[in-house]
């Protein structure tokens, strides 16, 4: 096993130095993900909608769920696959954010109580989903998957029945004429409610943001370029370090023309009009960060012991049950937060629908970034957003202009999403399958 | 005591026994609300017939090692082509029944078998792929309904494109099992043609599992391992198994849709599988052990429950739909309660 390791290593090494090297492996390991930028490049060609549009809704959406799949990638490290039970960390939120609709708390107060509420609610379900997992280890997606289900019956039974017949809700905002039961849409925009809580603290033109970013990172890559070397912090090739440094010019020097330049086609002078929400943005990059420094701590290391393998992490002392469920339950916690972000950004609450999906959705983005069962990165979760949603932009009008039938384009976009999980999940297994019989 | 009765709730498990006792009580609180019992055991017998074979379709998958076979749609959608088809031909009465059900046959195995074959590469990961494969099969098929090129007037959209999201029996086949041969005893109607078929097949399924690929399929399934060495292909019994699953949930679906009366397309088989995967769990089979009993057994009780929760519901609240939501509780906690039961060693 350790001799393998070695080798991918090695292997790794190899291809960060040179590129271009062995070109067909590259094909092979990322097929998915090249297949679907051909499919969104073919979808933006058909559909024929303005640049502006797309570039719009696609920010809109890039900021609106990218917090979601980012919660995925921790059980992944903990071996546990992909964790279909973030459903339930979102109904925390929903949870909460029913209760402070209630209790008439709006704006960014009202955005933060709702994350103070779901964390404790988020956490008792992680709690739960980790030890039900506990108990089927081996078939935790699957279980994941039917849990989520289970729960949303449980959710239904509460929000349907329980709130007005057995716990006194006297809102005629939330309730339904009749009393008994929540009402299937709540406008979070009533009264100022936490409708872009968050989105609306701060919005600065995107292209602005391109210019701050390419500074950044042209710092950043001046600083590896001469501290890293002297103190040999981590030795990484030239080659990478002129790759940053070009990748920060680019950025700035777009930034700078579409900013300052006065002579641009009308259709990309259209894109100056784009405004990114920089609270939001930043947390995703909290989240990015945390996600990169927890591999780095002791529990971070344990997660990926516990991936690698049960039997070797516990003979090594590490409770493998306990480390699971913590897995999980930082997933839910930041799947309740991350339904919230989404959910201040759409402005309305689907009590019996806004929680369905998400995993489905989540789970297809980050499989179309080129993740997997065993591995998923932070860059593979925000390709994947990006293509996925770009391909549910398109899709509808796409298919209007080649079959003359919106209605294609949203059966064509579940079937890729639903595709997408079966294809990738069966070759994970097929090569799991074909390394057990080559032992 | 207690020992024999911890032996009474190990052996005839613990989730069957709460359905058991939950069916009985609903049943004695329908009688105290006065719903009408004729009425309502019409309804039972009907639905046990309806849904019967397409939770008979889960054991031959269970029995071959493929565990619950949650691509149950995979079999539905051969079954709806087989009968979108045969309408549109333009065949009615009894004719038409049996030619929907001979038009999906070949569908249904070429699906089963190429299905297998997939299965056999992914071996122990099974429900969850299977449960995609269902869902985006599903999504596939809501396409080809509405680039088919059916012109029946009574399938397709009068304005629009495409095939209707219910396609009504009635000027062909509808209920044609149910009323052959139906009788009524003391104001219970009894779908004798229904019954019949159901336990047909049941028979049929039966006989197979006696035959001698059955039994080598069911070694196949109880041990892979012991299967090899005595010298039977576990991936041939594996698809053999497949396929006759997607077969009965074809057969199931047109059976289900003429007592319904309607075939129901798009979206409407996607989640079809998880009821019949509960029905034969709550039977009492596990996902490596079925037999044809806990699927009598199952779909009364699963069905019977359901259609006594249904008025019984209405009558405690009269708001919403909270038999649905009951169902969904009730199923999806059942297939749980089976996942820990086969998971856990390691």
């Amino acid at each position: 096993m350790a001799e393998t390791n070695n080798e991918q290593i090695t292997k790794e090494d190899i291809k960060e130095l040179n590129p271009s090297f062995n070109v067909k492996s590259f094909f092979q390991d990322n097929i998915v993900t090249i297949l679907f930028v051909f499919i969104c490049i073919l979808g933006v060609q058909l559909s024929k909608l303005p640049l502006f549009f797309i570039a719009n809704e696609l920010l809109v959406r890039i900021t609106r769920n990218s917090f979601l799949v980012l919660a995925l990638i921790i059980p992944v490290l903990a071996g546990m696959g992909l964790n279909f039970s973030i459903v339930i960390g979102a109904m925390a939120a929903q949870i909460s954010i029913i209760i402070v609709t209630h209790w008439g708390v709006t704006g960014v107060p009202g955005f933060l109580l709702c994350a103070f509420l779901s964390f404790p609610l988020a956490v008792l379900f992680g709690n739960l989903i980790g030890r039900l997992l506990n108990k089927t280890k081996g078939q935790e997606m699957i279980t994941s998957m039917i849990a989520s289900f289970f729960a949303n019956g449980l959710y239904q039974l509460l929000f349907l029945f329980l709130v007005g017949k057995i716990i006194p809700v006297n809102n005629p905002i939330l309730i339904l004429s009749k009393g008994v039961g929540v009402r299937n849409t709540i406008d979070l925009s009533r009264n100022g409610g936490i409708k872009y809580a968050l989105d609306n603290i701060l919005k600065v033109p995107i292209f602005n943001v391109f210019m701050g970013v390419g500074i950044i990172i042209i710092i950043y890559g001046v600083c590896k370029l001469y501290l890293g070397n002297r103190y040999g912090f981590k030795r990484i090739s030239r080659v990478k370090q002129i790759s940053i440094l070009i990748l920060g010019l680019i950025v700035f020097i777009t930034g700078y023309i579409f900013t300052f330049s006065e002579d641009l086609p009308n259709n990309l002078r259209m894109l100056t009009n784009l405004k990114l929400p920089v609270v939001t943005s930043l947390t995703v990059i909290v989240l990015c960060l945390f996600n990169f420094i927890i591999v780095k701590t002791k529990l971070g290391q344990d997660f990926r012991t516990v991936g690698q393998d049960k039997h070797i992490a516990s003979v090594s002392g590490i409770n493998v049950d306990r480390t699971r469920i913590i897995a999980v339950t930082i997933s839910t916690v930041l799947a309740a937060w991350g339904q919230l972000i989404f959910l201040q950004n759409i402005g309305t609450l689907n009590t019996y629908g806004s929680h369905v999906q998400i995993a489905t959705f989540a789970i297809a983005a980050i499989l179309i970034g080129g993740a997997s069962v065993s591995k998923a990165t932070i860059g593979q979760a925000l390709l994947g957003v990006v293509l996925f949603h770009t391909l549910f932009i398109v899709s509808p009008k796409a298919a209007k202009e080649l079959f003359g039938d919106a209605q294609i384009g949203e059966f064509f976009r579940n079937f890729v999403a639903y595709g997408v999980i079966g294809v990738s999940l069966g070759l994970h297994a097929w090569k799991k399958t074909l390394k057990r019989t080559k032992k | 005591m207690t020992e024999s009765i911890k032996e009474f709730t190990s052996k005839f498990g613990l989730p069957r026994l709460i359905i058991t006792g939950f069916f009985i009580l609903i049943c004695i609180i329908s009688v105290f609300v006065g719903l009408p019992f004729d009425s309502m055991l019409s309804d039972i017998i009907r639905r046990f017939g309806m849904y019967g074979i397409l939770v008979l379709a889960m054991v031959p998958a269970i029995q071959s090692g493929i565990g619950p076979n949650f691509a149950l749609p995979l079999g539905i959608l051969c079954g709806l082509l087989g009968g979108m088809i045969s309408m549109e031909l333009g065949f009615v009465d009894a004719m038409g029944f049996w030619s929907a059900i001979i038009i999906s046959l070949p569908f249904a195995i070429i699906t089963g078998w190429l299905y297998g074959l997939m299965l056999n590469k992914i071996k122990g990961s099974e429900m969850l792929v299977a449960t995609y494969m269902g869902f985006s099969a599903v999504a596939f098929m809501c396409i080809m309904w509405i680039l088919l090129p059916f012109k029946h007037p009574e399938m397709v959209w009068p304005i629009g494109r495409g095939l209707r999201v219910t396609v009504s029996l009635d000027s062909t086949y509808a209920q044609i099992l149910n009323k052959f041969w139906a009788f009524e005893i003391g104001g219970v109607n009894i779908p004798t043609g229904l019954l019949l078929f159901f336990l047909g097949s049941c028979l049929v399924v039966w006989l197979f599992t006696r035959s001698k690929i059955g039994i080598a399929m069911k070694a196949a399934g109880d041990n892979p391992k012991f299967a090899v060495a005595s010298g039977i292909n576990v991936d041939r019994c594996r698809i053999i198994g497949t396929t006759l699953s997607t077969i009965l949930g074809a057969l199931g679906i047109i059976v289900y849709a003429q007592s319904f009366g309607f075939f129901q397309l798009y979206m409407a088989p996607q989640f079809m599988a998880f009821g019949a995967v509960a029905a034969i769990l709550i039977g009492g089979a596990s996902a490596k052990r079925a037999k044809i009993s806990h699927v009598i057994l199952g779909v009364f009780l699963f069905q019977g429950m359901l259609t006594v929760a249904l008025p019984v519901a209405n009558e405690l609240i009269k708001e919403g739909s909270l038999s649905e939501v009951l169902r969904f509780i009730v199923q999806n906690g059942i297939i749980l309660y089976a996942l820990t039961q086969v998971g856990g060693g390691e």
